[in-house]
């Protein structure tokens, strides 16, 4: 059968969402999503040695977009940056229970406002280095 | 915390005096309207009980002119496609306002793929239909207009009688959606010059599963439905009894308690509307004045609806949005952006309609709530920290 409506955790992800704010002079930041479509997500790490150890995150959405943002900042969190760009929507949503089908989609961006968070660490990194090499 | 239901424009709990009434023809009273035997003769007395009830509700000549349908959204199809096919000899137009409900868009729509030309009528920021665009539109090659009596979203009332002299005046046919009004508005088909009328059962408080299409008498129609020739041939099929029984009795009710019931709600609203304008960044749609009397309509800068309702609904306060993550095709309210709201604006939407079960006592919760929602949402919102939208 079709899920109707959001699972439990979805909702208790919603209603207390981890991990929100922001991180000034973040290691990586990563925003994905327009205000237009209805989703809007902001993504915050601090790294080291590769290793995000903090996250944080603002999402401007429906009930899914929250819930997903505050899930993957759970899952990141305490992981290697290669691990966490492994991260996939559909792990997401298996997390929180799945999601509605329509959700799957448009709301879902989490995992892809992660990787684009680890995509400028590391071409923060990659300039950084060739700058010490100088 | 006790439940405060606010979304009455999407379902009404059935009227206890209405089921009361009703409820036998589920029970024991089973019999079909056109059988010739004492039970279907019960039924058909019934039947014609509740047009006449419907009839004194808007006013008609007289009953006849009464066609119960399963739906708000069969009679508005009735209506468009009926009228439409049956005088496609006028010619091959058909115009409608830009904030109708979709089952009238879409009939027209359909209208449109069989080769007719649709001309929506635009409205300006409050709502109104903007009446020189209306003369300016109205060819005689047009079948049908559709205008509503009060829009479901963002409750503004339109000047039907204005809009009626405009049609007529050209010699064509105006239809008007009253789902929303009926019951809450005196309306009176004679005085208004309608000629094609839309009624809901359960925005009457009564069953769902029943419609009206007001027809005045002498406006020819095809029908939807063919078969055995109930409702004078335009919408065949047996009659649902117990539904069109709650009707009337719904239609008899809401006619005795429109002035009063509608005054008690009117200050409720206008209360409501005063507390959550206090809000920053919050904004009424639709007419601040010419609005249904149970309908209050917002929008909230850097927040989605849908989220909204939930974070209402946690709170055990039920209210509806017109955001596009709530709907099934993902696009915003089309009444929004007709209003001339931007896609960003039309996410934050927030309808709150009022009904019997609400009190003026729970209003300082509802705000509380409202309040409380809209702060927590923005603090999650990336948004906030822009300017104002």
């Amino acid at each position: 059968m079709a899920q109707i409506g959001y699972s439990k955790k979805v909702m208790e992800h919603f209603m207390n969402p981890r991990n929100v704010g922001t991180i000034e002079n973040p290691d990586g930041y990563g925003k994905v999503g327009n205000p237009v479509c209805g989703d809007l997500m902001e993504m915050y790490i601090t790294v080291k040695d590769d290793v995000i150890t903090d996250m944080k995150f603002q999402t401007f959405g429906c009930g899914s977009a929250i819930a997903t943002s505050s899930m993957v900042t759970e899952m990141a969190k305490g992981m290697h940056v290669d691990e966490a760009m492994k991260i996939t929507r559909n792990d997401v949503a298996d997390e929180l229970d799945g999601l509605p089908p329509i959700k799957m989609h448009c709301s879902n961006l989490a995992a892809d406002a992660l990787h684009e968070a680890i995509k400028d660490y590391k071409e923060k990194k990659e300039v950084k280095e060739r700058n010490n090499k100088r | 915390m006790e439940n405060i239901y606010l979304d009455h424009i999407s379902s009404r709990s059935i009227d206890p005096g209405v089921l009361e009434f009703a409820k036998r023809f589920l029970e024991h009273d089973y019999g079909n309207p056109s059988s010739l035997h004492s039970l279907g003769l019960e039924a058909k007395r019934v039947l014609e009980d509740a047009r006449m009830k419907v009839a004194e509700l808007i006013n008609a000549e007289n009953e006849h002119g009464i066609i119960f349908t399963g739906s708000a959204t069969e009679a508005n199809n009735l209506a468009i496609k009926g009228a439409a096919l049956r005088n496609i000899g006028k010619g091959k137009e058909v115009a409608a306002s830009a904030i109708e409900h979709i089952s009238v868009i879409n009939s027209m729509k359909e209208l449109q793929k069989n080769g007719f030309t649709l001309n929506l009528i635009p409205v300006d920021s409050d709502g109104i239909v903007n009446l020189e665009k209306l003369d300016e539109i109205l060819t005689k090659n047009n079948t049908v207009t559709s205008i509503m009596y009060a829009n479901n979203e963002i409750g503004t009332i339109e000047p039907i009688r204005e809009i009626s002299k405009i049609v007529h005046e050209k010699g064509l046919y105006l239809h008007v959606d009253a789902t929303a009004a009926a019951g809450h508005v005196p309306i009176d088909v004679q005085a208004d010059g309608i000629d094609l009328l839309t009624l809901s059962s359960n925005d009457l408080y009564g069953p769902h599963g029943a419609g009206v299409l007001y027809i005045k008498l002498g406006i020819k129609l095809q029908p939807l439905l063919l078969g055995g020739g109930q409702e004078r041939g335009f919408r065949s099929g047996t009659e649902d009894i117990f539904a069109i029984a709650g009707m009337g009795e719904a239609a008899r009710i809401a006619r005795l308690k429109m002035t009063k019931e509608g005054n008690r709600l009117k200050k409720m609203r206008d209360r409501i509307i005063q507390e959550i304008l206090n809000i920053e960044g919050s904004h009424l749609t639709g007419h601040p004045t010419q609005r249904l009397p149970y309908h209050a309509s917002f929008r909230f800068d850097h927040i989605e609806g849908e989220s909204i309702l939930l974070n209402m609904d946690m709170y055990n306060i039920q209210v509806s949005t017109g955001s596009a993550c709530s709907s099934k095709t993902l696009e915003p309210s089309h009444v929004l952006l007709a209003i001339g709201l931007t896609h960003e604006q039309a996410h934050g939407s927030m309808v709150l309609s009022l009904g019997k079960s609400n009190k003026m006592e729970d209003i300082p919760v509802i705000v509380k709530v409202v309040k409380e929602t809209v702060e927590r949402l923005r603090k999650l919102s990336p948004l906030s920290k822009k300017e104002v939208m």
